[in-house]
């Protein structure tokens, strides 16, 4: 049922959407050309890439994710809005930090395949290792 | 490429299948045009965009998954009944194991509480209909159309056969090679952007439009569950969506995610696969723990025991669900630390969990208890389910896994907990439910055989398989050799099977049976039942659910206006006119559209797959510039369907 707040968003331009767009746009573009158009270092291009990563996110929010919009003005709705914004800093930090903590701890370091080939051989994976575990 | 690659072909078992499948669709379109059903099927169905309709065709489409995967079931049952057999190949094993996780877990137990939560929430919640109608019909059309296309792999380009994980680099075209393995990325992929809005489109439903007085605190714990589901899905689905869209990107446009070449990192994909997958066991929980909660609470003549500590443990289940996503790969090797850390957080999600059970035991102590067919699936639930919650705990041990890891005891729990969990409180909450559905109860004798058959059956399929596990038998093997010993735990688990296949027949003839003899409802509240959706004057709700919208006092209102005798009747001056939102058929063409686009790509047929884009994106533009305010029921119709004299 089309309720009051969206029949009022439809009257004039949208304008914060389009900037918002056109940015994102830009920004995107723009990162894609400091990794494939430019000599820096990877770890400079990286540097560069993550920072245009949170600047967008940021835009994002901003222009069409209503983060400052407070529409009915109820208790209710700030606290669902700040409860939604703290857990979805908990499951994006979990799933960034969990992720390169469990792909670099202990024996699944070799899958970064940046090791010499022979370290590699060494420590190759659980699975093997619980079956010499096994054996003895 | 050649006909015979485009079809299956080889297998007398898929031969019988395309014969049957041109015979049902010859069937129907026969029925169809010969009864003028086509203009109906259109504009009551197709287009619908009412929230019971659209809850009606997520259970039925459910209902045929479920037939599916159990037959998928029952082929590799048949497969292990005895060592040796030779009644599958190792290819077409592979493939029927890949397939039955698959549909069961995304297009048969989301879509079965989806359909569940599309009947009920609107109607707990005293509103007319969801926030938004139409991203409900486009939810479930991309479902339906995910579903169909992972459905035709496996007569048409061959189903994918790398486990409902798809784990690399199995699942890369070095090892799976052919269309197969993309059926699951865009089947997943388009039916992933139905749930990720209908998780959307809840939470609003439930924030926004609730009846007047209805808090937070006074939703239905059925109502709780949902929203706490929604968040889950909002949070979960994107990990899904972005870990298959890099997967489609390795295998159709050569980039290196999750190869083994070009320093790719196979194992990332089961990272993201499990911090997706972990919150997922949670989404197909916890809307059954809340369908449980209603039941037992209205069959104990009961308010729920703990009502604030079940709100807080879910919250407390959904923030942990995003922590114990390692406990799928201990064996993976990450170290000491790592493995501990998920260990402890597993045990601990063990917590909430129990503290549930305590209440549902509790909301039953020295209640009047009504034994029901709902309330025997709950009560059949709250053994079974402690069973795989043990095991689970066995499991959570990560020293422990090691011997465990890729066994028959892993698939046991998680039947044990997935059956008895899932797929009792979708039996459970659709027979609960059915009266508001279809005006009738199913016939509760038969319905009593259907549960002691699927019980006592699924205990003599999955007990077997702990011993199996422990035997050392592992999962995801065509066959086993005399030698193992595992022949006779084998056969005794198929039979089980078989058992929980003849429930699932009975339950259908019971609907059948139901259909044509059950007495008709003359009254709303079926079962004497304490929320909101028991309250309308008709079995059925009309289209605009409410006449009037009910102001709620206080939790289980609509049991205490019965106690108290205060049960409001409905006077002409009562009515006003109601808004209520139009029908639409675009997003069935949006679906369609999804279809093209999938299947493009799954032959990597790219002049297809853009036809396909381009049709979405027209029908998202076409929707922009539509401007549908609704309609309004004028308060003569309103007073007619409500049969109030003047």
């Amino acid at each position: 049922m089309a309720n009051k707040t969206e029949v009022n968003g439809h009257g004039g331009f949208p304008w914060k959407h389009l900037v918002g767009f056109v940015l994102s746009i830009v920004l995107t573009l723009f990162a894609l050309w400091v990794a494939l158009g430019t000599d820096l270092s990877l770890t400079w291009i990286l540097i560069i890439i993550f920072g245009f990563a949170f600047l967008q996110a940021a835009l994002q929010l901003l222009m069409f994710m209503h983060v400052t919009e407070n529409s009915t003005n109820t208790k209710l709705t700030g606290r669902v809005q700040v409860g939604n914004i703290l857990f979805a800093a908990f499951v994006a930090i979990v799933i960034v930090i969990g992720s390169v903590w469990v792909m670099t701890a202990g024996h699944a370091k070799h899958d970064k395949h940046d090791k010499p080939k022979t370290e590699n051989r060494e420590n190759h994976g659980g699975e093997h290792d619980s079956e010499e575990h096994g054996s003895h | 490429m050649k006909w015979d690659e485009f079809f299956v072909t080889g297998d007398p078992l898929i031969y019988g299948a395309d014969v049957s499948i041109v015979l049902t669709m010859a069937g129907i379109l026969f029925y169809m045009t010969r009864y003028k059903k086509w203009k109906w099927l259109w504009t009551e169905w197709l287009t619908t965009v009412d929230h019971k309709k659209l809850g009606i065709m997520y259970i039925v489409s459910a209902v045929l998954m479920l037939f599916r995967g159990g037959v998928d079931a029952l082929l590799m049952r048949t497969q292990l009944a005895v060592p040796e057999a030779k009644f599958l190949d190792s290819q077409h094993y592979n493939e029927i194991f890949t397939t039955h996780g698959t549909i069961m877990i995304i297009f048969m137990a989301m879509p079965f509480l989806i359909g569940i939560i599309n009947v009920v929430v609107p109607l707990q919640i005293g509103a007319r209909d969801v926030a938004y109608p139409y991203l409900n019909a486009v939810s479930f059309w991309t479902f339906f159309i995910g579903a169909m296309l992972f459905n035709i792999s496996f007569v048409i380009g061959g189903s994918p056969s790398a486990g409902w994980t798809s784990y690399m680099p199995l699942a890369s075209n070095e090892l799976s090679p052919g269309p197969g393995q993309n059926y699951y990325l865009w089947g997943l992929q388009i039916a992933g952007i139905g749930t990720l809005l209908t998780g959307i489109n809840f939470l609003v439903t439930i924030l926004k439009m609730r009846a007047p007085g209805m808090t937070l605190f006074r939703m239905p714990m059925f109502t709780w569950s949902s929203l706490v589901t929604m968040v889950i899905i909002i949070f979960a689905f994107p990990i899904l969506t972005v870990a298959l869209a890099l997967m489609s990107f390795d295998r159709l446009f050569g980039s290196h995610f999750f190869t083994l070449q070009g320093e790719g990192m196979d194992m990332l994909w089961a990272n993201l696969f499990w911090l997706w997958g972990h919150p997922e066991v949670y989404i197909v929980i916890l809307p059954a723990f809340g369908i449980f909660s209603e039941i037992i609470s209205t069959f104990s003549k009961k308010t729920l025991f703990g009502y604030k500590a079940m709100i807080w443990s879910m919250l407390l289940i959904a923030g942990y669900s995003f922590l114990v996503w390692v406990h799928h790969f201990f064996t993976m090797g990450s170290g000491a630390a790592v493995n501990s850390v998920f260990s402890i957080t597993t045990m601990a999600i063990g917590i909430p969990t129990g503290v549930k059970i305590f209440n549902w035991l509790f909301t039953m102590y020295r209640g009047k208890i009504q034994f029901t067919t709902p309330m025997l699936w709950s009560l059949g639930f709250i053994v079974n389910f402690v069973v795989g919650g043990v095991t689970g705990v066995m499991l959570a041990m990560a020293a422990a896994d090691y011997q465990y890891h890729n066994t028959y005891f892993l698939v046991s729990h998680f039947h044990y907990v997935l059956i008895a969990g899932t797929v009792f409180g979708c039996f459970a909450g659709l027979i609960y439910w059915y009266p508001k559905m279809f005006g009738y109860k199913l016939n509760e004798r038969i319905g009593k055989w259907v549960f002691w058959l699927f019980t006592i059956g699924f205990n003599v399929c999955f007990m077997p398989q702990y011993f199996l596990g422990l035997d050392g038998m592992p999962r995801r093997v065509y066959t086993y050799s005399e030698e193992s010993g595992w022949g006779p735990l084998n056969m005794l688990s198929t039979i089980g099977g078989f058992m929980m296949g003849i429930a699932f027949l009975v339950l259908v003839y019971n609907m059948y049976y139901s259909f044509r003899f059950a007495k008709r409802e003359t009254t709303g509240d079926a079962w004497g039942g304490r929320t909101l959706e028991w309250s309308t004057p008709a079995a059925m709700p009309p289209f605009y659910n409410f006449a009037k919208i009910p102001e709620v006092t206080g939790l289980d209102h609509f049991w205490r206006q019965k106690q108290e005798g205060k049960v409001e009747k409905l006077t002409a001056k009562d009515i006003k006119k109601i808004h209520m939102p139009n029908n639409s058929g675009v997003p069935f063409i949006m679906g369609s559209f999804f279809f093209v686009l999938g299947f493009g790509f799954v032959f990597d047929w790219m002049w297809m797959a853009i036809i396909g884009l381009i049709g979405v994106i027209g029908t998202l533009i076409y929707r922009s510039f539509e401007y549908d305010d609704g309609y309004y029921v004028s308060v003569e119709e309103v007073i007619e369907t409500e049969k109030i004299s003047k």
